[in-house]
């Protein structure tokens, strides 16, 4: 039985320098990989580990953080049934991080539709286009500057319960 | 294409390659999508898949809803089963707020959750029999999906879009004549099923169509995210019912159909074979169906009583809390998957604690198996390609999200 303690402690070992956080806020072993080491660390989990599942890839924006887009993956391990979740962030300018459609086809969608809405350039993806919205659409509509409602309109604030 | 890139005799055969327009509104892609495929007389050369056309952003929608407002925006996704999908986001987050449920509530969102994966499947499978040219089993169950939709009506007041249920439970319990009408569906099915698998399943016709037409093996399916019924027909026994148990499924006695070949007969016959162990759950479930309150008691997210609110103090607080969504939300993240009518449906939630999620992200099945599709219909006759797509389950509200 391949357990959260020996996954974590496996990384540990061998990838001592890129895990810049371990936590595990749901039962979910969590790691935070620095965005170069993402690959080497996605491949020795999926060959030496036993994680062939790429359950899900998503993007996500902290604007406030010193690097502001993250890429968040959930792997799979079918035999052992356990799961990882790997983050990994990248810089608001020029975000770029490797991309994983070498290791499972499954990443293709999933990271144009990382890039559709976040801006995250994906080096070495086969196809990195928009996929979701119109191709000439000339900004990133997920990250958070950009609210939801028209800022022109002030008929829907609420001074009281509003965020 | 590059010039020089191929020699003469390549160009030549290149040349006399046809485009044609597979949708986006075409009768038979059973949804909004465009393939464009490249053909060789009849035989699929090559597809390019532009998928989007429905796309409605419910991921950023949700960064502005309140949690309880979130659950209409799912049944959008796979309509066809969208109270797999209503239950499926309320597990995720009472699993953010650390809610426990009772075994009636866990029993009841059984019961409904493979309701709808009947009416789900259903529609698949006599949808593959439609593409094959046998329009009759698709009129005969549309019978069936029409009581399960009644027993939807019954309990939450829609058909089709059900919102079904709340946070923490359900509004109310399920009248008496609701668990009537589920036993008399549990009666009147397996008729109706045996009769509409005596149609297609050992029949001629229907095999010649679709034994060895659009295959995967599991290894291909496991490294495209292939998951449900898809994964299961290539032999992969992976069902999130059993490995993640969730909403006390582990109570029940069901099998996992698996195929063997990963082809559009398997696929067919799982969704068959998984629409018996439906309607074993469900039978199991009504029979030992607890007593218990529909609701937990947690005011962060259930509505007090109307009658309470009118004469009380602190339900009313409580009340205002939740609908304008002043409630303490605990901050963390977590991930929460259903197996849905077409595979593993995740919610991956980010809470920082204010009133709405910060992130909510769908891992909408179809949308990642659907890239497999050019793959599994290279070198087919068109007609493949036709009822590849429909034995997949594809719908286009979930890959578009």
């Amino acid at each position: 039985m391949l357990q959260k303690d020996d996954i974590i402690s496996k990384l540990k070992e061998t990838f001592a320098s890129a895990i810049l956080a371990v936590e595990d806020p749901d039962g979910i072993a969590t790691f935070t990989i620095a965005s170069e080491s993402i690959i080497p660390v996605t491949q020795f989990l999926r060959e030496q580990l036993g994680f062939n599942f790429l359950t899900d890839l998503c993007g996500i924006h902290y604007p406030d953080q010193e690097l502001p887009l993250g890429v968040i993956y959930h792997l799979h391990n079918f035999q052992e049934n356990v799961r990882v979740r790997l983050k990994a962030f990248v810089p608001g300018e020029n975000p770029s991080i490797a991309t994983a459609t070498d290791l499972f086809p499954a990443a293709n969608w999933m990271e144009r539709e990382t890039f559709d809405f976040y801006g995250i350039i994906f080096e070495g993806h086969p196809n990195l286009k928009r996929i979701l919205n119109v191709e000439y659409m000339d900004y990133y509509p997920m990250r958070k500057e950009y609210p939801l409602e028209d800022p022109t309109r002030h008929d829907k604030e609420d001074q009281f319960f509003g965020r | 294409m590059e010039p020089n890139k191929y020699s003469a005799e390549t160009e030549a055969i290149i040349k006399n390659y046809t485009t044609l327009n597979l949708g986006p509104t075409h009768p038979a892609t059973h949804g909004i999508f465009q393939n464009i495929l490249t053909m060789d007389g009849e035989i699929v050369v090559d597809a390019e898949q532009t998928v989007g056309y429905i796309h409605r952003a419910f991921e950023k929608i949700a960064e502005r809803r309140t949690w309880y407002q979130i659950t209409t925006l799912t049944d959008r996704l796979n309509y066809c089963s969208s109270p797999i999908n209503n239950i499926g986001y309320q597990l995720a987050v009472e699993k953010l707020f650390g809610v426990e449920t009772n075994k009636r509530i866990d029993y009841m969102r059984v019961i409904i959750m493979e309701l709808a994966r009947i009416a789900d499947h259903l529609i698949c499978n006599s949808v593959i029999g439609v593409d094959t040219g046998a329009l009759t089993g698709f009129l005969y169950v549309m019978q069936e999906r029409e009581k399960i939709y009644d027993i939807f009506e019954d309990i939450c007041g829609a058909r089709l879009t059900t919102n079904i249920g709340r946070l923490g439970g359900f509004e109310r319990d399920f009248a008496p004549e609701t668990i009537q009408k589920i036993k008399d569906f549990i009666k009147g099915y397996p008729k109706v099923l045996a009769e509409f698998e005596k149609l297609l399943m050992r029949n001629r016709i229907f095999m010649d169509r679709t034994i060895k037409v659009g295959p995967i093996s599991a290894e291909r399916a496991t490294a495209y995210g292939f998951s449900g019924p898809n994964l299961r027909a290539a032999g992969v026994d992976y069902d999130v019912r059993v490995s993640t148990p969730y909403s006390s499924y582990n109570d029940f006695d069901f099998i996992i159909p698996t195929g063997t070949q990963g082809d559009t007969y398997d696929r067919f016959c799982v969704r068959e074979a998984e629409m018996w162990e439906s309607l074993k759950i469900i039978k199991q479930a009504v029979d030992n169906l607890p007593e218990g309150k529909p609701y937990v008691d947690v005011p962060e997210i259930v509505l007090p009583p109307k009658e309470e609110v009118y004469s009380k103090m602190e339900p009313l607080i409580w009340h205002f809390k939740v609908v304008m969504g002043e409630v303490n939300t605990p901050v963390g993240e977590v991930y929460s998957a259903v197996e849905g009518g077409n595979g593993e449906l995740g919610f991956y939630i980010v809470s920082d604690g204010g009133r709405t999620p910060y992130r909510l992200h769908f891992r909408r099945p179809c949308f990642i198996y659907y890239q497999a599709y050019p793959e599994m219909i290279r070198g087919g006759m068109l007609s493949d390609a036709i009822i590849t797509m429909s034995s997949m389950n594809i719908i286009a509200g979930e890959l578009d999200a």
